[in-house]
């Protein structure tokens, strides 16, 4: 019978919630959460041990938090590594991918994951571990463990990969062989003509190899003269008002706010807090400062070190949100922005 | 976000815990911070400590502004 390994983090692996995010990792023998799930749908295979680690701990101690995992995996047999699946928990999403890169690096065993599209895991590691397209929440578990046993089934009965479109895994820009029946209609030479012809009359035509693009943006220049210049704070860290007047979303945000900092030093506990539910808010709430700079801000401008600091602060909370509701966001607050001269900003993220 | 704001002219920094995932998305300026649910202030450490890691930390991505870079850059912190 093969073995099996699999990650979870510790929500998943029952030790808690945010508060418990620091959790550092462990590795047990029970079949925990979503590993029964898993274990159940292997063939002819089984889970043997879990680890588990705080998505915190493993986000902010990375180093520290995959050495003490590879120590503990250090005498464990196994086949294959299953993490996941983390749907839209960026933080998690980001953990599976790095402890998976880590486990195929370092002990040569096949990875596998799962994430959601818009997790920002995806991007940073399709190149290097198998990641199934996974739902945006818990409530795809079972389509989401069903897709990465299936495929783990399919390679640990000695069986191989028919591509990413075929198996649904993110595609990781690798070029497998593939043998085809020797005909002319066959070769590259036929086939790269035929292509150019369908571009040369403008129809719909399929690269065989494409080439994923990192889209950057220009790099704005440096501010000449900070201490003539307006800076503003925006954050993705949930700060508001206590009664959150804009009735911000904790989560998938679609609304922002802007809040008046006129003649305020700091940002008051009490006066306001996060509404963030993607991380403990308790050290936000006791001091929101430590999201928004403010006194730090003031400070600045005291010493004459920035022109001013323009006087609201742009809010919104930064997990699950979209790709495509962050960019509305951002360009609806571009005009306020603009209208007070602003042209430096410190985004914070949490 | 920062794309966003980058795109329409602002020079723009971008203060978080999670570095690789800022590189991925594409942000130009970058400065750490020490963890996701207390960016800047460590709430274990003193209220002192905390300012003076929060007030260098804002001071380099001001310094960060006023930076030509030609590459996304991470912005060394001391503190």
């Amino acid at each position: 019978m093969k073995k099996v390994v699999c990650y979870l983090n510790q929500f998943f692996g029952g030790v808690g919630g945010e508060d418990k995010a620091d959790q550092e990792p462990f590795i047990v023998t029970e079949k925990i959460g979503p590993v029964m799930a898993i274990n159940a749908a292997l063939k002819d295979a089984e889970v043997t041990h879990t680890i588990v680690c705080g998505d915190n701990f493993m986000g902010s101690n990375t180093d520290e938090a995959i050495s003490r995992i590879m120590d503990m995996l250090k005498d464990v047999e196994m086949d294959l590594f299953i993490a996941g699946p983390a749907f839209q928990a960026g933080r998690y999403g980001v953990a599976c991918g790095t402890i998976c890169k880590a486990v195929q690096d370092k002990l040569g065993v096949t990875a596998i994951t799962s994430m959601n599209v818009e997790n920002p895991g995806v991007d940073m590691f399709k190149r290097d571990v198998y990641i199934f397209k996974g739902g945006n929440g818990a409530v795809k578990m079972r389509q989401d463990v069903k897709a990465m046993t299936d495929f783990a089934n399919k390679l640990l009965a000695g069986g191989k990969s028919e591509g990413a479109d075929a198996e649904g895994y993110f595609a990781r820009g690798k070029r497998q062989e593939k043998f085809l029946e020797f005909k002319r209609e066959n070769t590259a030479a036929y086939r790269g003509v035929q292509m150019l012809i369908r571009k040369m009359n403008k129809q719909p035509y399929q690269t065989e190899l494409v080439i994923p693009a990192k889209e950057l943006v220009p790099i704005a220049p440096a501010i000449k003269d900070l201490s003539k210049a307006v800076v503003a704070l925006v954050t993705t860290g949930g700060i508001v008002p206590v009664d959150n007047p804009d009735r911000i979303q904790s989560a998938s945000a679609t609304r922002w706010g802007r809040y008046d900092m006129t003649g305020m030093d700091r940002l008051e506990s009490g006066v306001f807090k996060t509404i963030h539910a993607g991380f403990d808010p308790a050290a936000a709430n006791a001091d929101p400062n430590v999201i928004v700079p403010l006194d730090a801000m003031r400070a600045y401008e005291k010493e004459g070190k920035i022109g001013r600091l323009h006087n609201y602060f742009y809010s919104t909370v930064g997990t699950g949100t979209t790709e495509a509701e962050a960019k509305r966001m951002a360009n609806e607050m571009i005009p306020y922005l603009r209208d007070d001269g602003v042209t430096a900003i410190i985004m914070g993220s949490t | 976000m920062v794309k966003e704001f980058e795109k329409a002219g602002f020079t723009i920094v971008h203060m978080c815990n999670l570095v690789p995932v800022s590189l991925t998305v594409g942000a130009n300026r970058i400065v750490p911070t020490i963890s996701i649910p207390y960016p800047l202030g460590d709430p274990n450490t003193s209220k002192e400590e905390q300012w003076k890691l929060r007030y260098h930390r804002v001071g380099v991505a001001l310094d960060a502004l006023t930076t030509d870079v030609t590459e996304q850059t991470v912005f060394k912190v001391r503190i």
